[in-house]
């Protein structure tokens, strides 16, 4: 069933014809899962390569004099330092110091605008806020009718090589423009499941094109926002507005390594003041329950002696783990490795410890 | 002779004599995917009609399974904690989720025939 208030990505059609279960996300009739299942798509990205539909994302473009300066106004991430032909992770703060967003930015060989790509539920209120503070130095163009595939598990190089031949060659976070199935596109060596793969932008009227050529491969299968979640969960990736939000600040959220070296050194940041020589009062953390029974978001993390001291901001099931895992934060007193918790499920103190993230170790295609 | 009767939380229940057997319907797992976390009550628990009596997880949502019927719980399906897969394999057979000795008759009446049931999933 199909609420027609709902916005639709270039892949809805798509969608619809391979059979998925359709739900709201972000504003958007997004699937969660297709006919295989949640465990089943999780498991196969793993193990091959998982086509997902992110085009709800919110991609945008960025000009001006100095764009990568100016976008320093509103990230603490080293921006100007990033080399042509990459990309990397960033956090959007308010004026407070928090954090508004999580997102990529891109420099394109040759090219003097940069390339975003923010939350989807995030990325009106995102824009317009850069917009704001950018006024006079950078001006920016959203292209929310882009469509943004992302092909991701270790079969995905492979699978691209064959509709885009030398793409294989790209490592971990570069970025480069390239023919994808015959359609021009921005591709990058990234994704967010932890696996080696790809993002592909591309004109929405190319995006169903090349996800067909892309699900004619063996090895590929579509993935809906289920696996997408627990994929990501297991990779001890934080999905905002749930491990991050305008709640927090980089500190807290154990984001430190995104803002870059001379950016903490000139404490030239919103909030930096507070967070840089600081330690926090709290921290995000990766949970594993000792039993079998997940804990979900929003349930109370206690210590030993039944006192509260944090709660769970995702939590679930890792299928590639065959247990539950979860992330949350908890009193910097409790956040060492090893630290035995209680999660309170359903009235009952269930034992846990905190413990490091990755859940399940990256595989990303270095360059080294 | 044993009879099924449905709720519209999506449990089944079938009695025979004075024994209710008590599961989630096919719809009922369907909705929730890949069932991975099963929580059946202990023999011994007494149970009211439509109160909390087991939790079902699939990898996305927990979902609390509810008493159809009230009375004492004679034995919960421990193969399901071991497999819980198994909710999705065969939810109105093996996978049933606990027995229970009937209190009142009178309100296993009161709930669903399957026709009754399946007209109720299709307005869903």
């Amino acid at each position: 069933m199909t609420d027609t208030t709902l916005r639709k990505t270039p892949l809805h059609a798509l969608h619809m014809e391979l059979g998925a279960k359709m739900v709201e996300f972000a504003g958007y009739d997004m699937p969660v899962q297709y006919p295989t299942g949640v465990l089943k798509e999780h498991l196969h990205t793993r193990e091959k390569a998982g086509l997902f539909d992110v085009s709800h994302m919110g991609q945008a473009f960025l000009a001006g004099a100095d764009p990568a300066k100016a976008l320093e106004r509103v990230t603490p991430a080293d921006v100007i330092g990033l080399k042509s032909g990459m990309q990397r992770y960033g956090l959007l703060l308010n004026d407070a110091g928090t954090i508004k967003d999580d997102f990529m930015f891109t420099k394109l060989d040759g090219e003097a605008d940069m390339y975003i790509v923010v939350n989807a539920g995030t990325k009106e209120g995102d824009y317009a806020y850069i917009a704001d503070k950018l006024k006079g130095e950078a001006t920016v163009t959203t292209r929310f009718d882009r469509a943004l595939l992302a092909l991701q598990g270790p079969m995905a190089g492979r699978v691209l090589e064959r509709l885009s031949p030398g793409i294989d060659k790209l490592t971990f976070m570069h970025v480069v423009r390239a023919d994808v199935a015959g359609c021009p596109a921005i591709v990058s060596r990234s994704g967010y499941t932890g696996e080696d793969g790809f993002e592909i932008s591309l004109e929405g009227k190319d995006g169903e094109r090349v996800a067909r050529a892309l699900l004619a491969e063996s090895e590929v299968l579509p993935i809906g926002l289920g696996a997408r979640d627990s994929l990501r969960l297991e990779a001890g990736l934080c999905l905002y507005g749930h491990d991050i939000d305008e709640c927090v600040n980089p500190a807290e959220a154990t984001l430190m390594w995104s803002i870059g070296k001379r950016r903490k050194t000139d404490k030239d940041f919103a909030g930096a003041d507070k967070i840089v020589g600081h330690p926090p009062a709290k921290k995000r953390v990766g949970i594993l329950p000792i039993g079998k029974a997940p804990a979900r978001e929003h349930t109370q993390i206690a210590d030993k002696s039944g006192r509260v001291i944090g709660e769970i901001t995702s939590g679930g099931f890792g299928p590639s783990l065959n247990a539950p895992i979860a992330m949350g934060y908890v009193e910097t007193a409790f956040a060492a490795d090893g630290t035995e918790i209680d999660l309170i499920v359903r009235g009952k103190p269930m034992p846990a410890r905190v413990a490091p993230m990755p859940f399940v170790a990256h595989r990303y295609k270095r360059a080294s | 002779m044993s009879e099924v009767r449905y709720t519209d939380q999506h449990e089944w229940v079938r009695v025979d004599g004075d024994t209710a057997t008590v599961g989630i319907t096919k719809f009922a797992a369907e909705q929730l995917g890949d069932v991975v976390f099963v929580e059946v009550p202990e023999a011994g628990r007494k149970v009211n009609a439509g109160g909390e009596a087991a939790v079902v997880e699939s990898v996305k949502a927990a979902s609390e399974v509810y008493a159809p019927v009230g009375g004492e719980v004679t034995e919960g399906n421990a193969a399901l904690a071991d497999d819980p897969a198994k909710v999705n394999a065969d939810p109105e057979g093996d996978a049933w989720f606990f027995k229970m000795k009937l209190a009142d008759s009178g309100e296993f009446a009161k709930l669903m025939t399957r026709a009754q049931y399946d007209e109720f999933v299709k307005g869903l």
